[in-house]
Formats: structure tokens, sequence, C-alpha cells
């Protein structure tokens, strides 16, 4: 395509490593002004890191950037932002202890010469904003205490008050409810009424279809393709974005539930500020069954997740596994009682990055037997277990052994979890958040696996925020807000729409159905 | 060829190599702006610690403190804690080693452990402080370790200035019983036997008569191989390393965080402890003095970890190198006139270059990237 | 009976405004997110080149000003190691530590015939009031450094929590990254708040040998660095709080040497210990779990993340 005016942004050639790691790989694109633009690929692909180099959070090795058929050198995100371009990333760029306003003003502030901040002005102007584009967000909230939704509100005022004509978005509705997305697209129609171009980075193709007239698809750092969105089906889209064909729906037979396994009664749980996070929430697991919690973040998912494993204080209510009650005592007895849990950050709490593979295979069970006697630990025996592990988990590269964790790349450091975690023969298998930024080959593995165990016998808690994959995958499925379970769907009967609502609030769901 | 080059240069002894080399370096480059020759300096030095068996063996005895300091940092390290503390709980441990070997007079093989034993206590009871602080108060333990620096300390000078120990006339304690000495061969190196012995063998004599030697460096040895032994192939020390690289996984996989923080300082203040009890045994004047300044011996275990890597067996070379370094360096002022601090300078460079180090790799790969750039277009 | 008076208050202060300097010098990098373990050494450097200067200049103005730019001189190091080189900053602290007292003692030998202690200085920093002031004044004359210790305090406040420097850079050390995409240049500002450190934390080693005695001693400056660090924890890395936390420990300094002055039953030693004993005894009492600055000690660079 030819360098024109008409364009916002046209990017051509663009190269960038990282170490040795090839991100992109002449990469171009070309966005038309006032027009929502897609760009579409898995995790890992570059599409952020093609952002990126636009916004000059990262400079490209090579390549060129023309702004409107101007070709622009874009250093820092200060030059970005001096071209009217703004960024909201995934992981938002809030800092939690300031304000709303202090967020929005920081790089940007109203002061006086010796630097003192006019923080009323700086109010008013954003309360401006917030007004034209209906954004609804108080300026004086601590971003700690406002929820997610509300935070990306944030960010997309912040760029709106710098004034930008370009807004990137990256995975903008990873994390928010069906209804937030439908609210967060009409705020893009707004801005592109407006005459501002909006680019949306994703991995979600429903979305694409909902939202944008154009899509650049991008695999492993390299240009694929540009489409009209209207013209392709969401099955077109995703072949092109993997790369063969993908299957949008699980295989899987009906479930054949046994007795109850897993029982949570009338459980009440603080958060760490000491307000009732989870408050009566019942719960119970068959074996042989999935159970899916779905739920927008914040509504008691963590503190769910940690009052099971015994690393916050239940307040009251009754944890049962196999009939024996395990609230308030250790993580260690809840391990010993056949519960093994796929914490969603996997880097944080599933293992340790500086050890080894094998030092991270027998973490939780480095005290039994065989892989350590008289408190000596047994490296053939854990060296074999690693090797089942590798083997059976098809954990990459397959020398890995000895290898730090770190090295591996995030599926297979996933698939390690996992299989550590199945290979404990558990009654009960939490799995919260276990695909999230894995690519499409990798989550579909992870689900197959999920399901087999399921198959087994086991009882298995997925707790996730992708409203697809719990209806894909589980066959009860349980709406969480506000720290409670708010209502059960057998899997044939859920329905996107209807659990999307229960998801925003029972109340609002009842009301939503009333109207419609 | 270029990949062997590029390997090597990755190891992270390479590293630490590098970065003694950069920290003599700039030693040199600021004799030299003093007005010092510094190859003349560096000749001081060496002739300080090799030239005289008499010298080695007191850099040996230099020595066995702050490796053994060392490996308790090394430790604590290890398990995600900074015992700038080790300084207090050597003092805790001579205090405690000093008073119970004037305090009781058993036989040499019940006496000497009793007093060890006394030491690691001491230190223990201070490490334990830090750590219990900081597992049920979240008290950071560089605070805690500061303080029960300064307090122990003052408690020294205080059991110092006690009637109960203190010479009269003099500005330290009496000299424990000889049968807590753990010098080596003590008694029959002055008997007339051992004399005769090493008048007839001048080299020996050197050795054993003129110095200290004592069975501490063995047991710093000892102790390093254990703690490795301990800290990679037993499942406590595993527990404790888990920790120490991330805590929440290691709580997630049912490790208690507050009561294996407790243990780890536990564990690395009686190591000091220890250090501060074969002092008192093995070196003349086998005794507490009054202190005006801190002696080091503990921050000096400091810059042995952390030249080290904070790897055990690295802290027996690293701490062999510093007290070659403070006890020749005393020879360089002699000899030469030039201030000894230029030793703790040439210290503390190698450290900061150390801190650096991580940079090495980086720079290596960026380096060996543009190579192979430019070999494969000189293929074309 | 031990009993405090007005005349005990120059003296609080004289023990504390090293111990606010230094403490303000480990508020301003910490909470740009780079932890500075190394104040001692800093105010050590800034102690022996304040009083060299001091001596040299017979202006002790000019030997402040010296013992702040050797301090930032020093900090210059860190700052390379931390924010260029992304280094351990602990371990490059502990080294600055070593290379601190080192450097100083080695060209006070250099400089004085081979003497770890300075020459006396001609003129010591003076106080707020002639001696010739009687009554109250007299009472209340304390040195002009802790008046200007006390300034620097509020200054940091205003600038900290007023301004838009103190906006970014309390945004630099909670989340690099965010402050970076908006365009605020996180090197420079770390670059900037190390070096502004190692400069009050020399001045305020210059106070002690140019205000509480008039020479530089191997002894001058032990352990306040720590003492000061430990105050901004202590302080929750604000620096009114940081101060209030200095100036109990002068206040406790003071009642060790009325103490021991006292033909008491305690020995000094002990009585010593007590400034050390009630920091520890109030942390646990009133202070609890602090929450350091989300950055503070993390390298950041943004091509890892």
């Amino acid at each position: 395509m030819k360098i024109s005016p008409e364009y916002a942004v046209q990017m051509r050639g663009i190269t960038k490593t990282f170490g040795s790691l090839m991100a992109l790989n002449k990469v171009g694109i070309d966005v038309k002004k006032g027009t929502i633009h897609a760009i579409l690929g898995e995790n890992g692909a570059g599409k952020t890191t093609l952002m990126n180099i636009l916004y000059g959070f990262h400079q490209a090795d090579e390549g060129e950037i023309f702004l409107e058929g101007k070709k622009v050198f874009i250093k820092t995100p200060h030059v970005a932002i001096a071209h009217k371009i703004g960024m909201v990333h995934q992981h938002f760029m809030l800092v939690d202890n300031f304000t709303v306003t202090e967020n929005i003003i920081l790089g940007n502030e109203i002061a006086n010469k010796l630097g003192i901040i006019n923080y009323k002005k700086a109010r008013n102007e954003i309360l401006k904003i917030v007004k034209k584009y209906r954004l609804d967000v108080d300026p004086d909230a601590k971003i700690e205490n406002i929820s997610i939704g509300m935070q990306q509100r944030v960010e997309i005022l912040r760029a709106l008050y710098r004034g930008i004509d370009i807004l990137v978005l990256d995975e903008p509705t990873a994390v928010l409810t069906p209804m937030e997305i439908s609210g967060l697209i009409k705020i893009m129609h707004e801005l592109t009424k407006d005459g501002k171009t909006v680019i949306i980075i994703t991995h979600k193709l429903k979305e694409i279809k909902s939202s944008s007239e154009f899509c650049t698809i991008i695999r492993r750092g390299e240009y694929i393709d540009t489409v009209n969105v209207r013209n392709k089906s969401e099955e077109e889209l995703g072949a092109k974005m993997v790369g063969r064909a993908i299957k949008l729906v699980v295989d899987k037979d009906e479930a054949k539930p046994g007795k109850t396994v897993f029982e949570i009664e009338n459980l009440h749980v603080y958060n760490e500020r000491k307000i009732s996070a989870i408050s009566g929430l019942c719960l119970k697991v068959r074996a042989g069954e999935i159970l899916g919690i779905a739920g927008v973040d914040g509504n008691g998912q963590k503190e769910l997740v940690e009052a099971i494993m015994c690393l916050k204080k239940v307040k009251s209510g009754v944890i049962k596994i196999n009939g024996k009650e395990i609230q308030n005592t250790s993580v260690l007895n809840v391990l010993k009682n056949k519960i093994a849990t796929i914490h969603e950050d996997r880097q944080k709490r599933g293992l340790i990055l500086d050890f080894t593979v094998s030092e991270n295979a027998i973490l939780g069970k480095y005290k039994l037997r065989p892989y350590s006697k008289n408190n000596v630990l047994n490296n053939s025996e854990i060296g074999k277990l690693t090797k089942k592990l590798i083997e059976n988990y098809d954990v990459r590269p397959k020398d890995c052994q000895n290898s730090l964790a770190k090295e591996l790349s995030g599926g297979n450091q996933q698939k390690l979890i996992i299989g550590r975690q199945i290979t404990c023969e558990p009654d009960l298998l939490i799995a919260v958040q276990p695909t999230r930024g894995l690519d499409v080959g990798a989550i579909e593995s992870i689900h197959r696996i999920l399901i087999e165990e399921r198959d087994k016998g086991k009882a298995i808690l997925l707790i996730s925020l992708e409203l697809d994959e719990i209806i894909n995958v589980a066959d009860t499925i349980a709406v969480i807000y506000n720290g409670n379970i708010i209502k059960t769907f057998s899997q044939n009967e859920a329905d996107e729409k209807v659990v999307g609502l229960f998801m925003a609030g029972g109340k609002v769901g009842a009301n939503a159905r009333k109207n419609s | 060829m270029v990949q062997m080059l590029v390997k090597t240069l990755k190891k992270p002894i390479t590293s630490t190599f590098i970065a003694i080399f950069l920290g003599i370096f700039f030693a040199s480059l600021i004799l030299a702006f003093a007005g010092y020759a510094p190859f003349d300096v560096m000749k001081a030095l060496f002739n300080g610690i090799f030239s005289k068996p008499k010298n080695i063996a007191n850099v040996i005895i230099k020595s066995t403190p702050i490796i053994i300091t060392g490996l308790s940092v090394a430790f604590a390290f290890k398990t995600g804690m900074f015992n700038i503390g080790a300084e207090g709980q050597f003092i805790a441990g001579s205090v405690a080693a000093t008073i119970t070997g004037l305090s009781l007079n058993f036989p040499p093989f019940l006496q000497i452990p009793i007093i060890i034993l006394a030491g690691c206590l001491a230190g223990a009871l201070l490490g334990g402080i830090i750590g219990s602080l900081k597992a049920k108060f979240g008290i950071h333990e560089v605070i805690t370790s500061i303080m029960l620096n300064w307090i122990a300390f003052h408690l020294s000078n205080f059991v110092v200035n006690c009637a109960a120990f203190h010479k009269p006339n003099s500005s330290n304690t009496y000299t424990i019983n000889e049968n807590g000495f753990t010098t080596l061969f003590y008694k029959w190196k002055t008997s007339e036997e051992g004399l005769k012995f090493l008048k007839e063998h001048s080299l020996i004599s050197e050795f054993f008569l003129k110095t200290d030697f004592n069975i501490g460096i063995f047991l710093a040895i000892i102790l390093a191989i254990f703690i490795s032994f301990f800290l990679f192939k037993m499942t406590k020390g595993y527990e404790l390393r888990a920790l120490g690289l991330n805590s929440q996984a290691a709580e997630f996989a049912g490790i208690n965080i507050g009561r294996n923080t407790l243990y780890a300082m536990l564990i690395a203040g009686s190591i000091s402890g220890l250090a501060g009890a074969l002092v008192i045994t093995g070196a003349s004047p086998h005794n507490i003095s009054d202190l005006s300044m801190f002696e080091n011996n503990g921050f000096n275990g400091l810059s042995v970890a952390l030249i080290a890597g904070s790897s055990p067996i690295g802290c027996i070379a690293s701490g062999l190198f510093l007290g070659g370094l403070l006890y020749g360096g005393q020879f360089v002022q002699m000899q030469i006139g030039t201030p000894s601090e230029i030793i703790n300078i040439m210290i503390g460079t190698i450290v900061f270059f150390i801190a650096l180090a991580k940079f090495i790799p980086i720079l290596v790969d960026k380096f060996s990237k543009h190579r192979i750039k430019s070999n494969t277009f000189n293929k074309f | 009976m031990i009993t405090l008076t007005l005349d005990d208050i120059p003296n609080i202060l004289m023990y504390s405004t090293p111990l606010i300097l230094g403490a303000m010098g480990g508020v301003i990098s910490e909470r740009c997110g780079v932890v500075n373990i190394g104040i001692d050494g800093m105010m050590c450097m800034g102690a022996f080149t304040a009083a060299t200067a001091g001596y040299f200049l017979a202006n002790p103005w000019l030997g402040l000003l010296f013992g702040g730019l050797a301090g930032g001189l020093i900090a210059l190091l860190h700052a390379i190691a931390c924010v260029t080189f992304n280094a351990d900053q602990t371990i490059s602290g502990t080294a600055l530590n070593l290379i601190g007292p080192g450097l100083a003692l080695f060209i006070s030998r250099l400089v004085f015939a081979g003497s770890t202690q300075t020459l006396t200085v001609s003129r010591k920093m003076p106080k707020i009031f002639s001696q010739e002031v009687s009554g109250i004044f007299r009472q209340i004359n304390i040195d002009v450094t802790s008046l200007i210790a006390l300034i620097i305090v509020i200054l940091f406040w205003f600038v900290l929590y007023k301004t838009k420097w103190g906006l970014r850079i309390r945004a630099v050390g909670e989340h690099p990254a965010a402050a970076e995409t908006l365009g605020i240049n996180v090197r420079v500002l770390r670059y900037a708040c190390v070096i502004m450190s190692g400069f009050f934390a020399g001045i305020g080693g210059g106070c002690v040998t140019l205000s509480t005695v008039s020479c530089f001693s191997p002894t001058s400056i032990s352990g306040q660095g720590f003492i000061a660090l430990a105050a901004v924890i202590f302080g929750k890395w604000m620096p009114h709080r940081a101060c209030g936390a200095c100036l109990l420990f002068g206040f406790a300094q003071i009642l060790t040497v009325k103490l021991s002055g006292e033909k008491s039953l305690i020995p000094s030693q002990i009585i010593a210990m007590l400034p050390y004993v009630l920091t520890i005894l109030i942390l646990i009492l009133f202070v609890g779990k602090s929450v350091a600055p989300k950055a503070s000690g993390k390298p950041y660079n943004k091509n890892i993340c």
C-alpha cells in the first residue's frame, strides 16, 4: 500500500529482536484514519511488541513509521504522546496507591513555575472529559479501591486527557464482563465518531467481529494478512491466526458424576482490608465432574482459593474434602488431604523460576518417599519423576531436566505445573486460570488434560475469568458475584449472555432479562 | 572456538575473576594517582602473604573467622535474607566463649565443645531475635540486625568491665583457661620434646611455634562442606532455598514461611557465633577487650559471601583471598608507607564489580551476536 | 532523678541532625526505587571531605558544600551500578560502605601526614544565635545545621507530596514502567535521586565534623548511616516520619548521656544499649509491617519486562 495521509498509522518492515529471540520480522501495518483496526495474533505472536514500538516503549532494530503520510522517529513514549498516540497496556500502567487524578496527570501535570501541582484545575479538566465521553469515573478514588473495568476507563481517560488522536488498546477485554465489553465497544465507537483512530490488540475472535472494520493478522513475528472483518468468519480468522484449522468447541463426553468429594458450607472470609470478601458461599464438587466458577475478577475468587489452601483464615463456615474438615489448618494438611492446585500465577505461586526443572518437579512432595529418605533427597528418584513428567505432559525441550524453570516458555512451564499437580493423584484438582497467556496449542492440550482427569473420576474445580473457557470445559457452571455463588447452570442450559448478566450481579441480570 | 570462549565468559566464576582483576586494577590506578608505584605495592602485598611460612599461617588464622562469618552470610542469602547482623552474632559468640572459658575448667575434650556450643548458642540467640521479629512482626532483618550489632557491641564492653572477668590494669578480660585452647599442638610445641623437634625442622617450627595455628580452618572447611550438603541435598535445605527464591511459591507448596525464616536465622546466627568462639579458643590473646569500633569480622564476612557468590565452598577461597589481602595490607604500610586502607578500597571495588558482574554475560551475548552477524556477512 | 530541660533541645538536635540528613538521603533514593544501603559510606566520605575542605578553605559553609559533593560523587557510582547496569542494589551499597571509609582514611593519611585524623578546622558551623544572647534564646541556641536539616525535611515533604517532581519520583518508585509509558525518563530521574541521596548524606556527615566536633577521625561516622536507614523504614519512607524517628533516636542518646552521667546503679555500657533496644521495642509495639515502595530494590529494565 502507498504511503498516504489517509492513513493514521503506517509501519513498514519492522524488525525487533530481544536477545536471541526474533520478536518481529519485517512486519508492516496500515491503519485508516477514523477506524477501529484490530491486530490479531496468539499470545507471543509479537502484536504487543509492534504496538510498543509505535508507542516508543521499544525501538525497532529496522523499519519505518509513518503518521498521516509523514515519516516519524518515535524514540520514547514522550515523542509518541507528542504525536498524539496513546496506549492502554494489558497490564494496566496505573500506580495502585495514587488517586485517579494523580494517575491521569502523571507526566503531564498542570503546575506552576515552581512545579506545584494545581489539583483543582486538573480535576476539572478530567471531569470535563468524563462527561463528554460518558466515562463515569470518580477522579478522587484510589486505584486500589476501584474495579478493573473502572481502571481501564482511567487508562482511556488518561490518553484522552493528553488529547490523543490514535488510541492503542492491548487486550482490552481480557478482564471485563460481557456487559463491560459492550460498554467498551460503545466508547470506542464514540471515539471514532470524534475522528479518532482506535487500534485494538486481541486474540479473541468474537470481539473483532463485533467491534472492528479491519484486522491485521500476525503469527510468530511474521505478517500474515490484513482483511476486511465483515467478509471473514470467526473460523477463517482463527485459522489465519494459528496457521491451521482450529476447533472453537471442546470435544468431550457427558459427565458421569459420582459422590460428592468436596464441599463448602456457608463460608465467610475477610480480605486484607478486613472487608468481607466471601459471604456465605456454598458449593459442592462431585467425582468425575468439572465445576466451573465464572465471574469477574475481584469477586472473591482469590480469597476462595486462599481459604481452601489455608493461606487465609476462614471466619466461619466449613470446607470438607472426603468428609473431613480442613479449614484453618495448614497448607501441608490440605496437600495431605489430596487437594492439588494449579495456581493462576505460575511464576509467583506455581514455580520457583530459579530452581531447575527437577527441583520444581518435587515442589510439594519433596518430603514423600521415594523422593527423600531420612531428610536426604534422592536425586535418582527425582530424576525419574522429572523424566516421566517431561514425557507424559510433553514439556519441551526434552532435555530440560537440569535447566532453570525460567528458561522454559510459558506454555511449557504450565504443562510442568499441571503434570506435577496431577501426579500427586489428587481427589480434588483446583485449576485457576490454567490457560492464561498461553497459545492455542497449549490451551487445547490443557483442556484435554483436564477432561481426561475428569474421566478418570477426579473432582475438578475450574476457576476462570474467561467465560468461553468455563462454558466450553465445565460440566456445571456456578457464577460468583460479590463473594457468593448467585446462580448455578448445567453446561447445556448455560447461555453466554445469561451467564454474563449474572456475572455482572444478580439484580442487573434479572432486570436485563425483563427488558429483553 | 568462539562458542567455547562465550561459554567460559558466561560462567559465574569468570565474572568473579574479572571483578577481582578490575578491583586490583582500579586500586592500582588510585595508588599511581597518589604517587605510589603500584607494582611495588603489589609486590609488598604478595611478599607479606607468601614470603614466610609464618605469614601463610597467619593469613589462614586471619581468614578463618571471616570464612565462617562468610558462610553465615552466604547461608542467609540462600534463604533470602541479608544477614548484616553477622558482626553482632560474632561478638556475642566471642563473649559467650570468653565467659564459659573463664568460668568452667573441664578437661579439653569437654571444655572445648562446651565453649563452642556456648558461642553458637549466643549467636543463635541474636539470629533468632532477628528471624522471629521478621516472621512475627514483619520487621526488616536489616534494621534488627543493625540494632543488635550495637547491642552486642556494648554488651561485650560490659562483660569486659565486669569485675569477675576484667583483668586489672588492662583493657581486656583474663585469658580463658588453657583447657579451652584449640591451638594445634599447644602443649607439645612448648614442651622440651617439642622444642627439640621444632629446632631441627625450622620450616614447621615457623608455622607452628611462631603462630597460633589452630583447628579453626579445618572446622571451617568441614562446615562449608556440610552446609553445601545441607542446602543442596537435604529436604530442609531445599525448603530454605525455595523460601529464599520465591516465598510465595514455597508457601503454596506447604512450606511454613515464618517458622523457616526463624530456623534460617537461628542457623546463620549460630554459624557466626561459632566464628566468634573459635577466635577466642584458637588465637591469642584468648580473651575479649574493650571495643572502640567494630572489628569487622562480620562485615568482612559480607564481602566474603558476596565475592563467593554465596557458594559455601567458594567462601573458603574468597575468605582466604580476603584474609590474605587484609593481612598482607599491614606490610604494605610498614614497608612502603602506603596507607593500608588501599586494601579496603580494593575489596570494596571488587565487591562493586561483583555487583556489576551480571552485566558480563549480557555484554558477551551482544558481542558474540555481532561476531556471528559479521561472520555470516563475510561468507556471502 | 533524671530531668530533661529546654537546655537539652540543642543537644538532641545535634545528635539527630546527621541522622536526619542521612535519612532524607535514604528517603529520596528509596522513593524512586533504589535501595541505598551505602548511606553510611557516603556520610563517611562527606564527613571527611567537609572537614578537610573546611580546614583548608577556613570556611565551614564551603566545607559542608564539598562534603555534599563528595557524598554525591560516591552516590554516582551507586547510580551507575544500579540504574545503568541493573546491578544488585544491596551488593553495590555494601561495596560503597567499604569504599567510602577506605577512600576517606586513605586520602586523610596522604593529606595529613599519615594521620587518620584531620586537623581541627578554624571555624565551626555557627549556632543560630550569637553567643551573647541570654535567657531562653541561650537555652534553645541550636546549631545552624540542625535548622537546615529541619528545613530540608519540610522541603522534602513539600516536594514529594505537592509538586510534579514528587509525583513523578513516587510513581517511579512504585511503578517505573507506568511512569516510562507516560514519557517520564526513569533512568534520569533515578540518577538524580540517587545522587541527591548521596549529597544529603554527605552533608549529614559534614554536620558531624563541622558542627558536632571540628575534625574528622575514623570514629566520626560509626554506623549513623545505618541508623538513618532504620529510621527510613521506621518512618515508612515518609520524610516527616523518618525525621521523627531520628529525633527519637537523638532523644534516647541524650537520655543515655544523662543516665550515665548520674551516679547510677546501671553500668554505662548497659545504658548505651538503650537507643537500640528502644528502637526495636517501638518497632514491635507500634509499627508492624511496613510497606516499601513497590519497585524499591528492583532494577528496572524495560527490555526484560
